[in-house]
């Protein structure tokens, strides 16, 4: 080994954790629903809030949620950011916009993209409506919806 | 819709990190000396020698600058035996952690005891390294160490 080699000044490190995600009983309905192509939150007895997705509970009455209400696939863009930094394992390509989207008949957003718009013109306010994936893509996720899109004439 | 509803759904999902870490001066050249099948401590103010390498004198706070070479054999101080690794052990089968003390080192430095059986493992007994062919400046150079 006479060869001189650059001495180190860095080490890869990663971190790979290894989950097992029990959806839970609320989060279950949701997503069996979504899976036919519907949007399905939780009403809380307390203050009449609804959550999409639901979570089994209100966090601010601190009591359990167990109503269910179907709510639209149309909202109204509560903020947003337009993502510029590619992150490693996904598969979309910046520029991107990702927002919170207060869907009509709920009172906390939901996080998803917004597409078919130029990002430049996403506004916080603008009405948007989900553009389904084709049917037989379906499954329990969220992205069945593959984004949103504006509402002609928002 | 002959398929059932499930009760609960789950799904199995990895997070991973992609970290890198600056070593620093005095890690690297740690590293950079493991990579060539040596090992290196500094010395402190009080004339001790730390293995791995450390960064800051612990009694005056001071840089450590001086490089000590030190054996890669040495002393189990003490250990714990593990029965069942899990999957990112990097050894797969039962195996020692133990505190090796370097000759030459004043302090113990945490590596792995592959002695085949707990039987073999007791706290004074004499390890030596065993290096990988393929050495890329990382502590796993060191394969783990052996009984002499």
């Amino acid at each position: 080994m006479s060869e001189t080699r650059e001495p180190i000044t860095g080490i890869e490190v990663p971190i790979n954790l290894q989950f097992k995600f029990t959806a839970g009983k609320a989060l279950t309905r949701f997503l069996t629903s979504i899976r036919e192509g519907r949007i399905v939150g939780q009403r809380c007895p307390g203050c009449n809030n609804v959550y999409v997705p639901p979570r089994g509970m209100c966090a601010a009455c601190g009591i359990p949620t167990e109503e269910e209400v179907s709510v639209s696939d149309e909202g109204v863009i509560e903020s947003f950011t337009v993502v510029h930094i590619p992150i490693p394992g996904n598969p979309i390509k910046p520029p991107f916009v990702a927002a919170n989207i207060l869907l009509d008949g709920t009172d906390m957003a939901c996080l998803h993209r917004v597409s078919e718009v130029d990002n430049a013109k996403v506004h916080v306010g603008m009405r948007v409506k989900a553009r389904w994936k084709p049917r037989e893509e379906w499954d329990y996720t969220f992205e069945n919806i593959a984004w949103f899109r504006p509402v002609e004439g928002s | 819709m002959a398929e059932p509803t499930p009760e609960l759904l789950t799904k199995s999902f990895e997070l991973g990190y992609t970290y890198t870490r600056s070593t620093g001066p005095v890690i690297g050249h740690f590293l950079s000396e493991l990579r060539e099948g040596r090992i290196v401590g500094t010395r402190t103010s009080d004339g001790r020698v730390l293995v791995p390498a450390a960064e800051y004198d612990p009694v005056s706070a001071e840089a450590l600058t001086e490089f000590v070479n030190v054996g890669d054999e040495g002393v189990v101080t003490t250990w714990s035996w593990v029965v069942d690794p899990i999957s990112h052990h990097l050894m797969q089968k039962p195996f020692a952690f133990a505190l090796i003390q370097l000759d030459g080192a004043d302090v113990a430095m945490l590596h792995m005891v592959d002695a085949g059986s707990e039987s073999a493992m007791r706290s004074g007994m004499r390890v030596r390294a065993r290096w990988a062919a393929e050495r890329r400046g990382s502590i796993t150079d060191i394969i783990c160490f052996e009984p002499t």
